[in-house]
């Protein structure tokens, strides 16, 4: 049973894509949930309960992290990027690249999720092994494609540099 | 007058990227999730912790008095609904449907089952209300087992259903026939097989948004569902009795399906009737991942025993099969066909089998229902025939790959029946695929490997699986599959509308619809050549009863070869009017005119041609039409196919089994498909990779487990283990190419084809590491610790 | 205190819903004894680090604390430093970790932290965090343990260091008191340079431990010096195979003395868990195969 608890708020400066919120949060909502019902930034999807998954994948201040476990009044101060801001239509980034021209994607559920995860792993590792990138998609699901076409993916934005 | 057009480029073949990607690498992709309507409501549904109970009283009173509640209902709010359709029931037997109605009512028969609602301003409200919901239950006893509840004394679900029964069926000889033919057999074997339940797990839950019209007394309905207009019917004729104009249905991008996002849900009319109640305002439901594994279909739950019979050299002579197949709390949609017709009738597998039996039981339990997931029915199939041919190789000592060739089912033997109540098998060389795999993998080789490290004593064993398959796909004929026959409640036929419209530019609208599948490429492909106008210029409308014809949906491998010959029939439609267009444009008669790559003209005089461009203008603007043809370009089939397609294919898994742990490495994973003509390759390569995935996940890593009490064990992705990139190898392609004469593009269907033929070539691999051990069976999924124990229990 | 680095096993939940937690006071204080000062007052008060473990069980709504300590903003708790040994600040990230520089002497412990959850969790989870929860499945319980660490808590009463020998104390469970905070984690040089492994076979859903198991061997004179072999994931908390430490002592580390000490290590850890995944049978087997795989990698067989 949840009890009544006087609600405070919690007020937050949060950059997100390079536009700057200030929002008066509760302090319960998950930052997935700012992103997606503040800012109606819904490219981040949800999949699991359970931190599983990874379609909800961001960065946060450059780092992957998935934005269902980590509540909005941390992000407090924070620098945002989802897949909305990565890339555009004229300029996709190189794994977005990547993902459409090897075949990467199915539903396109997890897609998000995977492009922000396997971006942040290129920037640590620029010229990974095959081993290595399935490794560094340890949190991120996909039910589609099996995998091989997303590791391909990510070796095409690797290649492209 | 307008331009020449060069012949515009041929599509199909051409392994393009996909035109649906765009908005979906970018973010842009609409879920259901991603809706936004103003004053939207959102539920939260109060679930049974108990799998089966009474229900003695529910107290919504302290969540109607939380801030942000806006009403909150039981069942009995509801029953002016009727149960959900039962819309397939197994043919020829009687079968005991009992359906769930929107909200549980005096009892519960599942963990997870929604006994009340609430409705709330957003989702953490609805959540905390939910929860102060208070129910009072009085616990009854649980079963959970699909044999065990067929037995004496076993906790009785529903009084409709005595001894638990759904159903029992059974196909092929009769008793005392296959007992002689196993009685004469010279060789004989029996398996016991657990077809392990599956979870079926698309990334993105499932969810309606309905909103009524109050002015008209519409409905519109948003649903995650891979057969919008079939949901539309079922919904509109059978649970609420109201007219289908009445809804218009609508599914957004579909995160995934995999068979479990075809039925028939309690959300989608609760959803209605709760817009309805509050004047019309949008009423969002979505699960979370826990309500998705407690109560959307999961998949499998078979129980099986096996006799062989076969001649000393390695002939199958007889093949005896009995299954238990584990329905859930309640019949699901089409749950009775899974079991039955696309089980027991491909029972057969590639072979020529002379004597065939097949008795399945279906039961309720205290489980989430269990319906249609990838490949439904066949990969249990696939599984039993597989294992089966592996059996009858270990009790002759032939070769696994002589025992499969042996008994294959020849090139000019097609159209084959197998005698089992299956449509004829349309064309195939399994021979072929057999071979071509053996020679790309290196068998030869590998089977030397494998015996030189026993006899070395090394700790890594080598294991080498096949699986030669067969699967049933571009369902069906509808005299066939329906109630006549093997009972589907309806007709299984696909619809397309090309429009080519002033500018030439191009609608094709389509009853099937994508859930991942490429669906806007692979059509506009297919539609491009036929009528020869630009790719760029065709768009493929799809997913809205409103603006598309009706079609029974995307499953069974079904959309190319059913939907995709409804496009095709509907472009020669159009090409027929463009020919008669083009003649009098051209001043010639019909018959002296040809079509080619989008131009008509006279024969023999090609430079002077009219262009469909033109013709579509002449069409529209009707200003100089030949008599009596009506104006525009506009065509419609609604297509009925003659025949199931039959894909076919040999896959070779080479494993590693480590004999002090049991843990084991996948080495090498090949696969040869004959899914007919391929329209796009990049395409059918990534069905075929995704169904593999799929399909070894049963093999090595996943397996619903519910305990005693009913309750669910692998209730979130913590516990349950679908794949990861870790866990999977990579697949090498390659195909043979048998046209199916069935459709007109000669393509025989990839979507499931993967699945069906991954799981027993894993677990054939895994028993072949062990079976110089003495190991003949090893229940799935194969982990660690099951082939660790099956090793010391044989030593 | 509840709080940590990873995602926890999760308990069979009744037909319920996640995703959404239950409401509750924030506070952001911006020193350690600020928090400690909170916690002290308001027993139903939790901290909240990396929030990898309070989270999802926040969501699942098996945790619903009253008040949040975010402890994610105080300077001075993360970072690595030499002196002697390492200490690692109680806030810093299992990323931080892997990418540190000065933990040459201790390879085990990339090794192992690499392991952890994934590159996301890894990237906000953290070492304070994952021995304050002590999660039976944790992999940084058994490193620290198999490396003597002891850890640095500050409560009202003042700092105080506590082996993790003493940490772990049962199921979810230390022995600090719930208005103590980590601060830092400290491996002293007992081990440094000396011959370490960490062996795991991860749950295939979860990435957790099913077994996990680290080991750090001292030679001197060709033998064995002393020896510490931690497991996890098999008993309720991580814990010290003592029996088969002694076994190695005084031996040279060769397969010999590896598969007579491996025999024995199950013999301390109690009685072991089991899952739908693996028995407890199983584990014990794995232990041992894990025991024996760690100390052949450790001498380079």
């Amino acid at each position: 049973m949840s009890t009544a608890v006087a609600q405070s708020v919690v007020p937050v400066d949060i950059t997100v894509n390079g536009v700057e919120h200030h929002a008066e949060v509760e302090p319960r909502q998950l930052l997935v949930h700012f992103l997606r019902e503040t800012l109606g930034l819904t490219g981040t999807h949800v999949g699991c309960d359970t931190s599983s998954c990874g379609a909800c994948t961001i960065h946060l201040d450059g780092n992957a992290v998935k934005s269902c476990t980590v509540f909005t009044a941390q992000a407090d101060g924070s620098t945002i990027m989802t897949i909305e801001g990565i890339g555009t239509e004229e300029h996709l980034h190189p794994v977005q690249e990547g993902f459409w021209e090897e075949h990467g994607l199915q539903c396109g559920y997890c897609t998000p999720g995977m492009i922000m995860a396997a971006a942040a792993f290129l920037e640590t590792n620029p010229d990974p092994t095959e081993a290595e990138i399935r490794h560094a998609l340890e949190g991120n699901l996909c039910r589609c494609t099996g995998y091989q076409n997303i590791v391909k993916a990510i070796q095409y934005a690797a290649k492209k540099g | 007058m307008v331009a020449s057009i060069d012949a515009p480029e041929k599509m199909i073949g051409k392994a393009i990227k996909r035109r649906e990607d765009p908005r979906l690498i970018s973010g842009a992709g609409q879920f259901i999730d991603d809706l936004r309507l103003p004053g939207m409501l959102h539920l939260g549904l109060v679930r049974s912790p108990y799998a089966h109970a009474k229900i003695k009283s529910i107290d919504l009173s302290p969540a109607l008095a939380m801030p942000g509640v806006v009403a909150a209902y039981t069942g009995d709010d509801f029953m002016d609904l009727n149960p959900l359709p039962a819309a397939w029931q197994a043919g020829g037997v009687k079968n005991n449907a009992v359906t769930p109605r929107v909200l549980a009512v005096n009892e519960v028969h599942l963990a997870g089952d929604p006994v009340a609602v609430v409705v709330a301003e957003d989702q953490y409200l609805a959540r905390d209300a939910a929860q102060a919901v208070v129910v009072d239950y009085e616990p009854l006893p649980v079963v959970v087992d699909g044999k065990k509840a067929a037995e004496a004394g076993a906790p009785q679900l529903h009084e409709e259903a005595p001894n638990n029964i759904v159903l029992e069926w059974s196909c092929g000889k009769d008793v005392d026939a296959i007992d002689h033919a196993l009685a004469d057999a010279e060789v004989t074997s029996s398996l016991h097989i657990i077809n392990q339940r599956l979870i079926p797990t698309p990334i993105e839950p499932r969810g309606s948004i309905a909103r009524y019209d109050p002015g008209t007394g519409d409905y519109t309905l948003w649903i995650t569902s891979q057969a919008p207009h079939v949901m539309r019917l079922l919904i509109a004729a059978f649970v609420m009795g109201i007219p289908e104009q009445k809804i218009r249905t609508i599914s957004p991008d579909i995160g995934g399906g995999f068979g479990s996002k075809i039925f028939c849900y309690y959300d989608m009319p609760l959803t209605m009737a709760i817009s309805k109640k509050l004047g019309g305002r949008p009423i969002k439901f979505f699960e979370d991942r826990m309500e998705n594994y407690v109560s959307t279909t999961h998949g499998r739950d078979h129980i099986t025993d096996v006799e062989v019979g076969a001649t000393r050299d390695g002939k199958i002579t007889a093949l005896k099969v009995q299954t238990w197949a584990n329905i859930g709390a309640y019949f699901s949609t089409i749950a009775a066909g899974i079991p039955t017709t696309l089980y027991g009738r491909m029972i057969s597998g590639c072979y020529k089998i002379p004597n065939i039996r097949v008795d399945v039981t279906a039961t309720y339990t205290n489980t989430a229902m269990v319906d249609a997931y990838r490949g439904a029915g066949r990969p249990e199939a696939a599984y039993v025939i597989e294992r089966v041919c592996d059996a009858v190789a270990a009790a002759t000592g032939v070769d696994p790959a002589e025992v499969r060739r042996k008994n294959f089912i020849q090139p000019e033997d097609f159209p084959y029946d197998t005698g089992v109540g299956m449509l004829p098998y349309d064309s195939g060389n399994y021979e072929g695929a057999l071979d071509k795999a053996l020679a790309q993998v290196g068998y030869q080789e590998l089977r030397a490997e494998q015996k030189r490290r026993i006899d070395a004593g090394e700790q890594k064993l080598l294991g080498i699986g096949l699986s030669s398959y067969v699967e049933v796909c571009g369902v069906a004929p509808s005299k066939w599959i329906g109630l006549p026959g093997e009972g589907w409640g309806a007709g299984l036929w696909e619809s397309a509308n090309i429009r080519v419209q002033l500018t030439g530019k191009t609608v094709i609208t389509t009853g099937s619809l994508p859930h991942g599948q490429g669906h806007e490429t692979t059509f506009a492909q297919l539609a491009s050549d036929k009528l020869g106008i630009p790719y760029d210029d065709i768009q493929i409308k799809h997913s809205d009863s409103l603006g598309t014809p009706f079609g029974f949906g995307s499953y069974g491998s079904r959309s190319l070869t059913v939907g995709g010959t409804a496009i095709y029939k509907s472009t020669d439609k159009i090409i027929d009017k463009v020919k008669k267009l083009g003649a009098h444009m051209l001043e010639a008669s019909e018959q002296d005119v040809e079509f080619e790559d989008g131009k008509v003209f006279v024969k023999g005089s090609p430079d002077a041609a009219k262009t469909i461009q033109e013709i579509a203008l002449a069409a529209h603007v009707a200003y100089d039409l030949p008599e009596g043809m009506e104006p525009f370009l506009d065509e419609t089939t609604y297509y009925d196919p003659p025949n199931c397609t039959f894909p076919f294919g040999t896959h070779v898994c080479v494993v590693e089994v480590d004999k002090e742990s049991g843990e084991i490495d996948l080495v090498k994973y090949l696969a040869v498909d004959d899914v007919g003509n391929v329209i796009n390759p990049l395409i059918v390569g990534g069905q075929l990779h995704g169904g593999i995935a799929q399909g070894l996940a049963q093999a090595l890593y996943e397996g619903a487990c519910y305990d005693d009490d009913g309750q669910l064990l692998t209730g979130s992705l913590t516990d349950y283990a679908i794949p990861k990139a870790r866990q999977v190898p990579w697949y090498e392609l390659d195909s043979t190419v048998t046209p199916s004469p069935v459709n007109p593009m000669g393509a025989k269907g990839a979507g499931e084809a993967g699945t069906i033929a991954s799981t027993p070539a894993v677990a054939n691999a895994v028993v072949d590491a062990v079976r110089h051990l003495g190991v003949d069976n090893i229940q799935m999924p194969m982990t660690p610790e099951r082939i660790w124990v099956a090793m010391n229990e044989s030593n | 205190m509840l709080d940590a680095a990873e995602p926890p096993a999760i308990p069979t939940r009744k037909g319920e819903q996640g995703v959404y937690p239950t409401q509750f006071e924030y506070v952001r204080p911006s020193s350690v004894d600020e928090a400690i000062a909170i916690l002290a007052a308001d027993p139903d008060a939790k901290v909240l680090a990396g929030g990898h473990s309070l989270i999802p069980a926040m969501k699942l709504r098996l945790a619903a604390p009253g008040t949040i300590v975010d402890i994610g903003k105080i300077d001075g708790l993360s970072g690595v430093s030499i002196n002697g040994g390492v200490t690692i600040g109680a806030m810093t990230t299992y990323r931080a970790i892997v990418d540190a520089s000065g933990l040459d002497g201790f390879p085990v412990v990339q090794a192992a932290t690499k392991q952890v959850g994934d590159p996301s969790v890894r990237n906000r989870g953290t070492i304070g965090g994952s021995l304050a929860h002590n999660d039976p499945a944790a992999d940084l319980t058994a490193v620290m343990l198999a490396l003597n660490a002891s850890v640095t808590a500050k409560g009202p009463k003042g700092e105080r260091t506590v082996p993790v020998d003493d940490l772990f104390v049962g199921l979810l469970t230390t022995s600090l008191e719930s208005d103590e905070i980590i601060t830092s984690v400290s491996i002293p040089d007992d081990f440094a340079g000396a011959k370490q492994a960490y062996m795991k076979h991860p749950h295939p859903a979860s990435g957790y431990a099913v077994v996990g198991v680290a080991v750090a061997v001292k030679e001197k004179d060709g033998k064995v010096e002393s020896a510490r072999i931690a497991v996890t994931g098999a008993p309720d908390h991580a814990k010290r195979a003592t029996s088969a430490e002694n076994a190695l002592v005084g031996k040279a580390l060769d397969a010999d003395s590896i598969a007579a000490a491996a025999a024995l290590a199950t013999d301390d850890l109690g009685e072991l868990n089991g899952d739908v995944y693996a028995s407890p049978e199983y584990r014990a087997h794995l232990v041992k195969v894990l025991t024996k795989r760690a100390l052949s990698q450790a001498a380079g067989l």
